[in-house]
């Protein structure tokens, strides 16, 4: 498997399968659902209705496309590689989660589905979810950890006020995982009603490849303005790690051009010899949960243990199979960036590009930070800014001991 | 892939029997380690006396997806007190040397097991006396991960058929599975909704159009009457989450097991076995 591929972006096998990773690992109730859900994702995928219907909102909903931006002082205070963000934190909601619910709700929508439920970690994809829910008029229910809750208010009470009700999680340890957990006994109950949208690019086939597909637009822009504007093809691309559906979304497109390097930047959150960070790849080993294979936080055991990470949107212990797989096949290089490091990027990008970002994509930077100054100026750099800081500000000033 | 059994399993034996006696059997559910490993030992081995025809055993997970609260807290329980999957295996090992004839299905997800590796846990399972495996998180999909080197191994796999498994599916879902086919009644988790006796009948009598083996249903059953009345149409009737209730009511404040911990439980089993014989419990 180490050996270059003819491609990488055939993926998954027909059962779901990117390599070893992946799959269909759920419950029998819910299989018939699974099966419905990929056979009506097949055929909204090849229908120009609904190719049209998602780039009209994608157009003048969302906001697309985002722009290409030159970051020119970034660049300079740097000194090295020339470095681009793809401002997907300027979208409709204030991060890339929005490409993905909108494509899900109008397959939900296809698919007659009545009722959505989500689940939500630090609350931008429960946002998204409650968003487009909002938009088509569909009650929404969105998981929420209660710890998760206590920290982000202001995503809660937004929520709330898009009309969506939110369910405080305090099973397990009442985090991200727990909430993906008790969506999935909410939609074995609820099957014939209910659609599951998904936030990340995990979960069972066909979710990794769906999501991925609807977050490809990310990549694909890249493609074009980075065309538009140097006339050739990036030489690294950089986006942050959570489930991953926003690296996914920037890579994928490029996964076939064996001189565009891409690096995907976990949460090492304390550092990962601590033992509390959310790096799957980086500190983690292959097991199976929610419903696919792919790398996970856990014990000796085989039991989850809880990820940790300064941004809420990346302490997930989990991470979409196809990035296990590009781990292993080596086409991506998976680095991890600590608590600290992500805080510094914050700061400077604040400073000196005048964008504050979502911690998530300071992550990113913060492995920009140590890429580019190496690299020759006529190299180009494009990092993913997936999400704007506006929801973390609260945390960040606690971090730097301001009360507000 | 066909077992490689020559003689009739336990699980098969123990059915016979029942037809026998004219009765259906009652299947209890416990969590290995719940609340500690010495406790729930001295539950599993009163179960039989209590009227357990056939003993489920939970492997306890941290993300256990297909389960309500009760048996969620359970799990917690038990991991909090030490539980492995190394641990329950050693358990059902223990059983076995005091009860040959008790058939033991280990129930549970799939991660723990693809730890510690699905060729030694199947070997170490056989060679501690377990009969069959209920993976919920491993569909027909799945089988070539545990299902069939289980089967060849000698091991019932027993799958979850459940009302979304319409006549398209229903086949799928039988392949491969022996010793009984396990009816979830309800759509949902364990321990919350209950179904309707008429609306099990049906489904049974559907499944019977399928397949000779026997049908157990469970999810939702609580009571002597409501065992009692699966019972009348099912082969076996199945309860976890209210026996593990029971065992959660009667630890100290701190989640400790106390001296009604062990009755707690094994008195439930015995009003549902008397209940599924037609005795009013006492």
């Amino acid at each position: 498997m180490t050996d270059a591929l003819n491609t990488y972006r055939s993926g998954p096998d027909e059962r779901g399968h990117f390599g070893t990773f992946g799959g269909r690992f759920v419950a029998e109730t819910l299989m018939p659902l699974i099966l419905e859900v990929e056979q009506a994702y097949e055929e909204a995928r090849r229908s120009d209705d609904f190719k049209r219907e998602q780039d009209y909102f994608l157009t003048h909903y969302v906001g697309r496309p985002s722009p290409l931006y030159f970051a020119e002082r970034l660049t300079e205070e740097l000194g090295g590689a020339k470095v681009y963000f793809k401002r997907d934190e300027l979208n409709h909601t204030g991060a890339h989660k929005i490409n993905n619910t909108m494509g899900q709700i109008l397959l939900a929508r296809r698919m007659g589905k009545t009722r959505i439920i989500a689940e939500t970690g630090a609350g931008q994809h429960g946002v998204a979810t409650a968003t487009v829910c909002a938009r088509f008029g569909l009650p929404c229910v969105v998981y929420m950890g209660a710890t998760d809750m206590e920290r982000q208010k202001p995503n809660v009470f937004r929520m709330k006020m898009l009309g969506a009700e939110v369910i405080p999680v305090t099973s397990g340890t009442g985090t991200l995982k727990d909430a993906m957990n008790e969506a999935l006994r909410d939609w074995v109950a609820n099957v014939e009603s209910t659609f599951y949208i998904i936030g990340t690019a995990a979960g069972p086939h066909p979710y990794p490849a769906m999501v991925r597909d609807f977050q490809c637009v990310i990549g694909e822009e890249t493609r074009r303005q980075l065309h538009e504007a140097e006339g050739r093809l990036p030489d690294t691309l950089v986006a942050c790690i959570g489930g991953g559906s926003n690296a996914i979304g920037l890579f994928h497109p490029f996964l076939d051009e064996p001189d565009v390097r891409m690096v995907g930047v976990e949460a090492a959150g304390h550092g990962i010899a601590s033992g509390e960070h959310a790096a799957s790849l980086n500190g983690g080993r292959p097991g199976v949960l929610h419903g696919n294979r792919t790398y996970l936080l856990q014990t000796d055991d085989g039991q989850i243990v809880d990820a940790y990470s300064i941004s809420a949107g990346l302490d997930y212990p989990g991470i979409g199979p196809e990035h296990s797989w590009l781990h292993e096949s080596g086409r991506v290089d998976y680095v991890a960036v600590t608590d600290d490091e992500a805080m510094e990027a914050f700061k400077l990008c604040t400073r000196t590009e005048g964008i504050i970002p979502a911690l998530e994509p300071a992550h990113a930077l913060a492995q920009v930070m140590k890429m580019a100054p190496d690299l020759p100026r006529d190299h180009l750099l494009v990092m993913n800014l997936c999400g704007r800081g506006d929801k973390d500000v609260f945390a960040v000033a606690e971090r730097l001991g301001v009360s507000l | 892939m066909a077992a490689t059994r020559t003689a009739p399993s336990r699980v098969e034996k123990r059915f016979a029997a029942l037809k026998e006696e004219g009765r259906s059997g009652l299947v209890t559910f416990v969590t290995a380690g719940d609340p500690d490993m010495d406790t729930s030992w001295e539950i599993l081995k009163g179960l039989p006396a209590a009227g357990a025809d056939i003993i489920e055993i939970g492997m306890p997970f941290s993300d256990p997806m297909a389960d309500g609260p009760a048996i969620q807290a359970a799990s917690q329980r038990a991991l909090k007190g030490g539980a492995t999957l190394a641990k329950t295996l050693d358990l059902v090992r223990r059983f076995r040397q005091e009860d040959a004839a008790t058939p033991i299905i280990l129930m549970g997800y799939y991660n723990p097991i693809y730890s510690m590796g699905p060729q030694r846990f199947i070997e170490e399972a056989v060679a501690a006396g377990v009969d069959g495996l209920i993976i919920v998180d491993l569909p027909p999909e799945e089988d070539d991960e545990l299902c069939d080197p289980a089967v060849a191994a000698g091991l019932h796999w027993i799958r979850l058929a459940t009302p979304t498994t319409d006549d398209k599916r229903l086949p799928k879902v039988l392949e491969n599975t022996g010793g009984f086919l396990y009816y979830v009644s309800v759509l949902g988790i364990t321990g919350t909704r209950s179904a309707l006796a008429d609306q099990v009948a049906a489904a049974v009598a559907r499944f019977r159009r399928h397949t000779d083996i026997p049908v157990a249903v469970g999810f939702g059953i609580k009571t002597p009457e409501q065992a009692a009345a699966i019972g009348k149409v099912a082969d076996a009737a199945v309860v976890g989450s209210a026996i593990v209730g029971r065992i959660e009511d009667s630890l100290d404040p701190d989640g400790k097991a106390t001296a009604q911990t062990v009755p707690a439980a094994l008195d439930l089993v015995s009003a549902l076995a008397g209940g599924m014989r037609g005795k009013v419990p006492a």
